[in-house]
């Protein structure tokens, strides 16, 4: 009964506040929780063509980027607090060990 | 002009203003643990849309998953790393860069689906309810394969993040 441009605006606005917090945060839970939000808009998305289309389909991949969410999660703070165990700092901007 | 607006939509409005407004909330707060927080209002207004889209079983998930789990995580992270506040400590100098970027990306998408599903002359159409059983005879019947390798990525994952995380002290 929800007509579908609405679904899509309010997932573009989290998509954008997500890519605005992946660009503008130094620290790296921050960071974590921006790509967080990116990932729920585009199970608002998933979800919402589904219910469009009358395919469960939809419905599947968004319980699957949900599953892949929290393995990133659990990944990346155990990056982040290795980072901070080593460094003292979890600043996305400092780490350069890696840099070219 | 827009037609009739049922329950549903007004419902909708209020989830997408309230989650909208702190999923900005989330990039802008100055103090973490705040962010946290504002973030699970987000996830919580996105459980309520899926609830609204008659995607039952994907609300409780995110519900579950998201608001118990990985809000959690996420706390935990901000504890064991003791994070500055304040804006100049959190937020890096390309501050100005990121807000048009994200600004830009925002009215793209929304000029993209203005242009593709015109919002005048959108109809509504019927709720496709689904149940949890719908859902596991999908999931079993014609995502089998997938599950198990999301099962292998997620022991993977497990196991990674153990090894990553423990304190290493054959080393020292």
């Amino acid at each position: 009964m929800i007509r579908l441009p609405f679904v899509l605006f309010f997932s573009a606005l989290l998509f954008s506040a997500g890519v605005y917090g992946v660009l503008a945060r130094r620290n790296a839970v921050m960071v974590l929780m921006a790509i967080e939000l990116m990932l729920n808009a585009v199970n608002v998305n998933l979800v919402a063509f589904g219910s469009d289309r009358h395919d469960v389909g939809g419905q599947m991949f968004a319980l699957f980027v949900i599953a892949v969410a929290a393995a990133e999660v659990g990944i990346g703070l155990a990056i982040v607090i290795l980072l901070y165990r080593n460094r003292e700092s979890i600043n996305v901007d400092e780490v350069n060990l890696l840099k070219w | 002009m827009i037609a009739t607006v049922s329950a549903q939509e007004y419902a909708f409005v209020v989830l997408a203003v309230v989650g909208g407004v702190s999923a900005i909330s989330v990039v802008l707060a100055r103090n973490v643990v705040h962010a946290a927080l504002y973030l699970v209002v987000t996830l919580l207004s996105v459980g309520g849309v899926y609830l609204l889209l008659g995607a039952e079983f994907v609300a409780w998930v995110q519900i579950l998953i998201y608001v118990g789990a990985i809000v959690i995580l996420f706390l935990f992270g901000l504890m064991l790393t003791k994070a500055p506040i304040g804006r100049d400590l959190l937020d890096n100098q390309n501050r100005w860069i990121g807000g048009v970027v994200g600004f830009g990306v925002f009215l793209g998408l929304v000029f993209l689906i203005q242009d593709a599903y015109k919002v005048q002359d959108s109809v509504a159409r019927t709720t496709f309810r689904t149940t949890t059983g719908d859902v596991g005879i999908s999931l079993f019947r014609d995502y089998v394969l997938p599950f198990e390798a999301m099962s292998f990525l997620l022991l993977a994952a497990l196991i990674g993040a153990v090894v990553l995380a423990r304190k290493d002290e054959a080393a020292k």
